[in-house]
């Protein structure tokens, strides 16, 4: 795939000149020519004319926003074609039926709970996460689900606490602020995993809105959230980890206030191109034969599901195999 | 109406159902259930390029009651109805395509002196097609065939040369 993703860290300007977009900013002005876009990601106070939102919603490309936190704010995207009313109709099937939904709410759990597994066995860390698990199977509601996945992860994230130096534990995880220098990196790659799934979903007849394991009426897009939660092991806490430990993230790529700590520019601006070579890096999938990317191994996982409500093939959640 | 006698009780089917039916079936099954790929797809683009490089002089879209999209049509003492193909190994699912417009053509639009052509630039080759009633059977069985496999559940992927280059390879293989 040659298009990429674009990530605006500073204030500026979208500009339209026939099928080239410009980023404007105070310093410069850098052309992106409209078929090299996969998303945009705004990081900054963005300007947009109509004339770039028409050429974006016709090339179908999402533009998310995020607040200077790094927060999801929202995305601007024009649904094009890829309707199928079928697809939507098992999609609410399979939530008004409660086994059917606690099937795929389960896999959703599961699937998080492996990968994060993987991430400790990469790591050499002693877990319990299996012995936790087993308590899904007997969940009966999404309430004992959830609360499942809330204590296998408490676990991995003081496992992981471990191996980080002094300075960089979790310690216990913190959101709306984020009070600490890793909370405030998974704060802000959970957001910014959670965009790159709505866009992958937008390329796929799912209705993003439309979820299992998290309360459709959760946040706009809780499908999103449900398919984050398996690869935020492999994708966001894996580099996490790994800035660390190589210090290639270091305390003045944060700004620390009362109670809460934040990436600075220079921070985001390492993490998300660190994040976008993530992104991009490929693996041999074993089903299909081919080399594929991160990114497309999100798109794979949409394209399980589907494969799932219209009764073709039973999900199974991905994790990691290598 | 009599001389819609072929198709009655029949679905209104597209020409690239009939295409499908063909070539795959679970292509015809996602594709029939708006499960499409098209936005991304290089290949469809590609052909989409080679059709409008190829013939853009004599272009002229025919598109009927949103069934049929042959490509061109050139008006002479008789209408000529060409669908444009990248390559001759799907013959048989071109060909009935195009059987398909031409039957459609005659006996619901009531058009007679139709020519039928499949052509193949990049081969420099040109099929001439034309309705006789043991294509007509077929069709008629076909189009039955295809309302059947669309009601039923989605059939299971089977291996073929041509899954390499589908824009359903992902979908069906994951
Ligand atoms: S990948 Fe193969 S089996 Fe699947 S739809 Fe395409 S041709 Fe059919």
């Amino acid at each position: 795939m040659t298009r990429k993703n674009y990530y605006l860290t500073t204030d500026g300007l979208l500009k339209r000149k026939e099928n080239t977009v410009y980023f404007l900013n105070k310093d410069s002005k850098r052309p992106i020519p409209i078929n090299k876009i996969y998303s945009i990601y705004a990081y900054g106070a963005l300007s947009i004319s109509s004339q770039v939102l028409n050429l974006l919603s016709r090339e179908g490309i999402p533009v998310h926003f995020f607040n200077r936190y790094g927060f999801y704010t929202g995305s601007f995207y024009l649904r094009e074609t890829l309707l199928s009313g079928d697809i939507i109709i098992k999609q609410a099937e399979h939530v008004l039926d409660n086994e059917r939904r606690m099937e795929l709410a389960k896999s959703f759990v599961r699937g998080a709970a492996l990968n994060m597994k993987r991430v400790l066995g990469y790591y050499g860390l002693e877990n319990g996460i299996s012995d936790t698990l087993s308590d899904l199977e007997s969940s009966g509601s999404i309430t004992e689900v959830m609360n499942v996945e809330a204590r296998i992860r408490s676990d991995y994230y003081s496992a992981i606490d471990g191996i980080l130096p002094e300075g960089f534990r979790i310690e216990r995880r913190t959101r709306r602020p984020p009070e600490n220098m890793t909370n405030a990196m998974i704060s802000f790659g959970n957001s910014l995993l959670y965009s790159t799934v709505i866009t992958e979903l937008y390329n796929t007849q799912l209705n993003p809105t439309i979820s299992y394991l998290h309360e459709p009426f959760a946040r706009r897009y809780s499908l999103a959230l449900d398919l984050s939660e398996i690869f935020k092991p492999t994708i966001i806490d894996r580099m996490i980890i790994s800035l660390i430990k190589k210090r290639a993230i270091k305390v003045e790529d944060f700004e620390h206030g009362m109670n809460q700590c934040l990436l600075n520019d220079s921070g985001k601006r390492k993490f998300l191109a660190e994040y976008d070579r993530r992104l991009g890096k490929t693996v041999k999938h074993r089903e299909l034969g081919r080399k594929v990317s991160y990114r497309r191994l999100i798109r794979l996982e949409a394209y399980k599901l589907i494969k799932h409500l219209i009764g073709q093939k039973r999900y199974e959640p991905f994790v990691m195999w290598w | 109406m009599s001389m819609i006698s072929g198709l009655e009780g029949n679905p209104a089917v597209r020409g690239l159902q009939i295409n499908y039916y063909f070539i795959c079936r679970t292509k015809l099954w996602f594709f029939s259930h708006n499960i499409q790929m098209e936005r991304e797809s290089e290949l469809v683009k590609l052909g989409r390029l080679l059709h409008e490089e190829s013939y853009s002089r004599e272009k002229k879209e025919l598109i009927i009651d949103d069934l049929i999209a042959a490509d061109f049509v050139k008006r002479k003492d008789c209408l000529e109805v060409h669908e444009v193909k990248k390559s001759n190994t799907m013959e048989e699912a071109h060909r009935f395509q195009l059987i398909y417009y031409l039957f459609y053509l005659k006996h619901v639009k009531g058009i007679e002196n139709l020519k039928g052509f499949i052509d193949y630039p990049a081969l420099k080759k040109r099929t001439e097609v034309s309705l006789n009633d043991e294509d007509v059977e077929e069709l008629k069985n076909v189009i039955k065939d295809i309302d059947g496999i669309i009601r039923g559940p989605p059939p299971a992927p089977q291996r073929k040369p041509i899954c390499r280059s589908c824009a359903y390879f992902e979908l069906c293989w994951i």
